[in-house]
């Protein structure tokens, strides 16, 4: 397990013989905490112009511990992959405090956290590992901001494909295993995530592989930028990604649907991190563990994932009972697809052979 | 034309459609943004925009565009074909759509390395890429040229970019010919070779191509364009092309181009003699003003009535040939659009709604009548919403159905559909696998007076009292009609109506739909039907409270009277492999002549034998017009590959423990791979009768015995072919298909059924069964479905098909309500005891239930939930 060669051999045969668990929420476990303003400041940034409080990826520099501290409890729950402390850790997202500048300082430390946690309790048996996430960032690339300027843009493909590039690099040299490209709610943000990442891949000559994980955000079934689970899978295939799937906005039983729609279309594993339901009056979530791991342990039984966590609201207590419910299950066997032009707009179109 | 064919919009290209560069010259995308949009709504499957124009900034343009179109929902739908003849335009519009879309074009014009480099980029982008047949020494116009540079590009692809086969498409290149330039001659024949040579030898790729093109030597002369355009298709698409650039208003009929015009037309296409060229410029300038070409007259003497009863006659006898001319017609003639509807069209509707009634029509025939109907309104859309009149609609009523959640079955609820709107119900039909929210939120912005709930699958039975228990809770008072296969008017009496108030109604098959809907949106019937409805489901709940005497015995007793198979005086056969077996695209041909008929004409209301329904006084007319139909299909569907078989067949050694079977993944019998869960029959039983279980056919320690499993389906193409039809507004061949896949689904399994019986399993190696003595089930050993009476437990298939891999095997799934997909799939187990005979297991009792839940492992809930149509009891007591 010393080499990133090894640990990717391991995470390919853990993922033939099990449904991998992926750990919980980050944010809300952070929220917990009750950290103040001076809490995200650190010593680093005690003079810093504006408000950090919130700016949960900048404690990866100011309160590290902390950090640790959760990976480590998802760790104990049984979660064999983490998600680093680094959603929003792109110049694009890291503008609102004007910390461009340190996005790359905040993906390393956040990728070298998890992975002298994961290190810590990884074993031949169990071996754990670290997904570098990748955000969407708080700008669409399909969708207007303003109404009455339906063809108006405040980010552009280029402008991400860069900020993305320039995360996977960090990332990568804080010892991630894989990229997870996550809460996908415009699908032309995750292309140029992908466009980033495989042109790394070409220059560095060295892959890592790569979760994608869309959201679909209401009961319409449909992404944000309004595309099906389907159509969502053709725009991300040319990836080949490790797994494809849904995660946040929704929670377990209203998610289902939409997990089911994307395994039987596509032909990689398939990941589901749902909420903890959905939103109380509160924005609270109320499912509790026992509830959360019923429906996954059903989609498991179901055949219908591989890869299975938590997000918003769900706790390391959430992850133990996921871990429990689906232990010694058999993941999905994916299907191959007959070869078929397979193209998307909002909708899917597969011509016939 | 093929629907397989691939329809490219053409209209959104600054170089082709000259008031689509007026509107983008002058900066009105908004006007330019309405001519994708009839793009769409006429039928294109993918839209291709250029912005290749010398005054215009490419990028900018391409950028505006496509960010525009990213916002209207119902152009974004489909994919976007990039055009341009300039790499950095298309980048640019790469970097703005969010679909799969396709890059046309990049080619080897500028030598190996700008090719490699843009279809790496194409990949990184994640699009599809059409190459055209041009190299460094210019644009190939040989059939060897053509394929040379082809083969060239393909090999580059796949090899050194890793580009996936079935994203390459080819454009050969279609040049103009009757040029009058001896070098044009070949040029069309070329192209078709060049295509019949590439579809043979690069695997998985695609031919598209700009059909104008090929007519341009005779502008001005639209018939012969137009039969240039036809002549030219047919022949290209039969050689394999996939797609094409075309406009569709632009096409004829094969068929009904005039004979003389289309030999001429032909021989210049296909160059086959020299004087080719001449001899179509004589007899061009004859064609020059007609509108269209005419075929024999003496069949076509109903063209010469007065365009009203030619609409009424096309109607009733199910002709869209002339449909678009004669509506132009009539809507040139009418002082608005929507009077075309509301007058010729409705009245011609009535008299098809007239005959259906009087039982003078048949389903089959009203279904082609309909799709006549639906092509002449997609005809008359565009106009009506240019004039923006509101639709001053005479709609009988607004009627939203649904496949329930869970449910993929749609062939029903699909003639259905058809049967209401040829009665003037405006039907919104939300698809199959629809949640209770999604049917009532449309039924509210829909205005909606009836919903309609389908379904096939016993499961679908609880999902029904779902939503008309959602229904009552969101306080909805509409009519809720019930339909499908397991539904019953029993069902519906004691389970749905008493949830839900607003009348609930079940309603048997398709000839009743418009009878029960008039009923109950007529002012002056509604109370009385619906007194009637709930008097007589009341009736039925009472006859079953007092009725509910059935007598079932413990199962315990059950168990000591069960079967008595002596299994040491037994020898199994061992099957020629364990484990499993997967078949992929299996050959079609086997499969046709295992068709079992009758159950299809029942799917279309026609009820006889076959043959001899094809012979009956009543429906025979109508039963071989559609035999017809369906023979000319199937043909297709074999020939031309429309859909892959594929399946599954497994055998593992098992031993009966009680009413369960074992499985083992070993001869051993050591490492315990599954169990299935049998029911057994509890009903009161005359003296001698056993209380069947299936696992009474399969022997204990004592044996070694074997149980098989298998899942096949016609294949997962079908509903991607039969959305094609409905885009082309025709359910007719939308619905045939379907219900032909779900035959040869059927026909597969009776098939492999045989095969093992001869071969995989072997016990019966010299059967040889005629068709008709296969369907009569003469022969040895069983094969039962999970869901179905002999094991009547849905949720047993997922056992099935996990010790299958049916998924990867067979690319079949299961739906949370254990529904398959594909939808034309059948499962099932194989028992090989002679004495292995169908049964039903018939209702249950809480005792069994309750030993059967432990069995599972599954809570008691669960299990009565998926039982429920067996219950002998009522779990709420």
């Amino acid at each position: 397990m010393k080499t990133p060669a090894d640990r990717l051999d391991a995470l390919y045969s853990a993922a033939k013989t099990r449904v991998l668990v992926l750990d919980g929420a980050m944010g809300t476990m952070i929220q917990n905490l009750k950290l103040s303003e001076d809490d995200f400041r650190g010593d680093q940034f005690r003079d810093w112009p504006q408000d950090l409080k919130g700016n949960n990826d900048l404690l990866n520099l100011t309160q590290p511990l902390s950090v640790k501290n959760i990976h480590s409890a998802y760790l104990s729950a049984g979660a064999d992959i983490l998600k680093t402390n680094t959603f929003n850790a792109t110049t694009i997202a890291q503008a609102d405090y004007a910390m461009e500048a340190h996005v790359a300082d905040i993906n390393r430390k956040g990728a070298e956290i998890a992975r002298a946690a994961a290190d810590a309790v990884s074993t031949a048996d169990k071996p754990r590992f670290v997904a570098g996430a990748i955000g969407p960032t708080n700008r669409t690339a399909s969708i207007s901001p303003n109404v009455e300027d339906p063809g108006f843009r405040n980010i552009n493909f280029d402008t991400l494909a860069r900020a993305y590039y320039e995360q996977a690099d960090a990332l990568v040299e804080g010892g991630i295993d894989l990229f997870l490209v996550e809460t996908v709610f415009d699908t032309l943000n995750a292309k140029a995530a992908i466009f980033a990442l495989l042109e790394r891949e070409e220059k560095t000559g060295r892959h890592i592989p790569i979760m994608i994980s869309g959201t679909i955000t209401d009961l319409s079934g449909r992404t944000l930028s309004g595309q099906t689970p389907e159509a969502f899978w053709h725009s991300v295939m040319h990836a080949k990604p490790f797994s494809v799937g849904f995660n946040c906005a929704l929670g377990a039983e209203q998610l289902r649907p939409h997990v089911a729609a994307i395994s039987r279309a596509a032909d990689v594993r398939v990941s589901a991190h749902p909420n903890a339901g959905l939103p109380n009056d509160l924005g609270g979530y109320d499912e509790t563990p026992d509830q959360t791991a019923a429906h996954l342990q059903e989609w498991t039984d179901a055949g219908l994932v591989n890869i299975v966590g938590g997000c918003c609201g769900t706790t390391p207590d959430h992850i133990r009972a996921i871990e429990k419910a689906v232990r010694g299950k058999s993941p999905r066997q994916p299907a191959g697809l007959p070869k078929r032009l397979r193209l998307s707009g909002l909708e899917p179109f597969i011509g016939v052979a | 034309m093929q629907t397989s064919f691939i329809n490219i919009g053409e209209r959104t290209n600054v170089t082709g459609s000259a008031r689509f560069k007026k509107l983008v010259m002058a900066g009105d995308y908004g006007t330019a943004l309405d001519v994708a949009r009839q793009q769409v709504e006429n039928g294109a499957q993918i839209i291709d925009i250029n912005m290749d124009e010398g005054l215009l900034d490419g990028e900018q343009a391409m950028t505006t565009f496509l960010n525009l179109i990213a916002s209207e929902p119902d152009i974004a739908r489909v994919p976007i074909m990039i055009d341009s003849s300039k790499w950095s335009v298309i980048e640019a519009g790469l970097k703005c759509v969010q679909g799969k879309a396709i890059v046309n074009s990049i080619s080897l014009k500028e030598g190996e390395e700008p090719f490699l480099k843009q279809a790496r980029a194409c990949r990184r982008y994640g699009a599809a890429v059409v190459v055209m047949a041009f190299d460094e020494n210019g644009q190939a116009e040989t059939v060897d040229r053509k394929v040379d540079i082809c083969t060239r590009a393909y090999n580059l692809l796949i090899e050194k970019v890793g580009f996936p086969p079935e994203d390459i498409v080819f454009d050969p290149n279609i040049f103009a010919v009757a040029t009058g330039i001896p070098e044009h001659d070949d040029y069309g024949r070329a192209f078709i070779e060049a295509t019949r040579r590439i579809k043979a030898e690069l695997p998985h790729a695609h031919v598209s191509g700009g059909v104008s093109n090929v007519s341009f030597s005779f502008r001005g002369n639209e018939t012969v364009r137009r039969a240039m355009h036809s002549v030219f298709l047919y022949h290209a698409i039969h050689a394999g092309m996939d797609m094409g650039i075309v406009n569709a208003g632009q096409l004829d009929v094969y068929d009904q181009i005039d004979a003389e015009l289309r030999e001429r037309v032909e021989d210049v296409i296909l160059n086959r003699r020299k004087d080719a060229s001449e001899r179509l410029l004589e007899i061009a300038e004859r064609y020059r003003d007609q509108t269209n070409s005419t075929t024999s007259e003496e069949v076509l003497a109903w063209r010469l009535y007065p365009v009203n009863e030619r609409l009424s006659h096309a109607l009733v006898n199910g002709i869209n040939t002339f449909i678009a001319e004669d509506v132009e017609e009539a809507r040139q003639a009418a002082s608005r659009p929507l009077d075309v509807i509301e007058g010729p069209l409705m009245d011609g509707m009535n008299v098809v709604g007239d005959l259906f009634g009087a039982g003078k029509m048949f389903l089959p025939q009203v279904v082609k009548s309909a799709r006549v109907m639906k092509q002449a309104v997609a005809y008359l859309t565009p106009y009506i919403e240019e004039e923006k009149t509101e639709g001053a609609s005479s709609d009988a009523g607004v009627i939203v159905m649904a496949t329930v959640k869970g449910d993929v079955h749609d062939i029903g609820k699909n003639i259905v559909g058809v049967v209401l709107q040829c009665n003037n119900y405006r039907v919104i039909d939300l698809g199959v696998m629809v949640s209770a929210e999604k049917i009532l939120s449309t039924a509210r912005t829909e205005k909606a007076d009836i919903i309609g709930l389908s379904g096939l699958i016993t499961p679908s039975l609880d999902e029904m009292v779902n939503v008309a228990s959602e229904m009552k809770r969101q306080g909805f008072d509409i009519p809720l009609l019930i339909g499908g296969a397991t539904t019953s008017k029993a069902h519906t009496a004691l389970r749905i109506d008493p949830v839900y108030q607003g009348g609930v109604t079940h309603v048997l098959d398709a000839s009743r739909a418009v009878g029960v809907c008039s009923s109950l949106l007529s002012d002056t019937q509604r109370d009385s039907f619906r007194t009637a409805t709930s008097t007589e489901y009341a009736r039925i709940r009472e006859a079953r409270n007092a009725g509910r005497k059935v007598e079932r015995v413990a199962i315990e007793e059950a168990r000591a009277n069960s079967r008595k198979i002596d299994f040491t005086a037994y020898q199994p056969s061992r099957p020629s492999f364990l484990g499993v077996q997967a078949f992929a695209d299996y050959s079609l041909s086997e499969l046709v002549d295992r068709i079992d008929w009758t159950p299809f004409f029942r799917t279309w209301e026609l009820a006889g034998t076959f043959p001899r329904i094809l012979d009956d006084e009543v429906v025979g007319e109508a039963a071989r017009a559609l035999f017809k139909d369906a023979r000319a299909m199937l043909t297709r569907i074999v020939d031309e590959k429309w859909l892959k078989p594929r399946g599954v067949v497994g055998f593992w050694p098992a031993a009966r423990d009680g009413d369960d079977i074992r499985l083992f993944d070993d001869p051993t019998r050591s490492g315990e791979l599954a169990r299935v869960h049998c029911l057994r029959q509890q009903t009161l039983k005359r003296e001698g009768q056993p209380h069947e279980c299936l696992a009474d056919f399969v022997g204990g320690t004592e044996v070694a015995d074997y149980l098989g499993g298998f899942a096949v389906t016609s294949g997962a193409e079908t509903d991607a072919i039969a959305r094609d039809f409905e885009k082309l507004a025709d359910d007719y061949n939308s619905i045939l298909l379907k219900a032909l896949a779900d035959r040869l689904a059927e026909a597969f399994a009776e098939h492999m059924h045989e095969r093992v019986r001869r071969e995989f399993w072997g016990y019966s190696p010299k059967e040889n069964l005629t068709n008709e003595e296969l369907i009569r089930e003469k022969y040895r050993g069983i094969r039962p479905a999970p869901g179905y009476p002999a094991c009547p437990d849905h949720s047993e298939k997922t056992t099935l098909f996990r010790i299958l891999g049916a998924e990867s095997n067979a690319g079949m799934t299961l739906t949370e309500s254990f529904a398959m997909t594909p939808g034309a799939s059948v499962s099932g187990w194989y028992f090989a005891h002679p004495e292995a005979r169908y049964f039903g297991v018939s209702r249950v009792e809480k005792d069994q239930v309750t030993d059967y839940a432990n069995r599972k492992g599954v809570d008691i809930d669960t299990i009565e939930r998926w039982l429920r149509p067996v219950l002998g009891y009522d779990p709420a007591n």
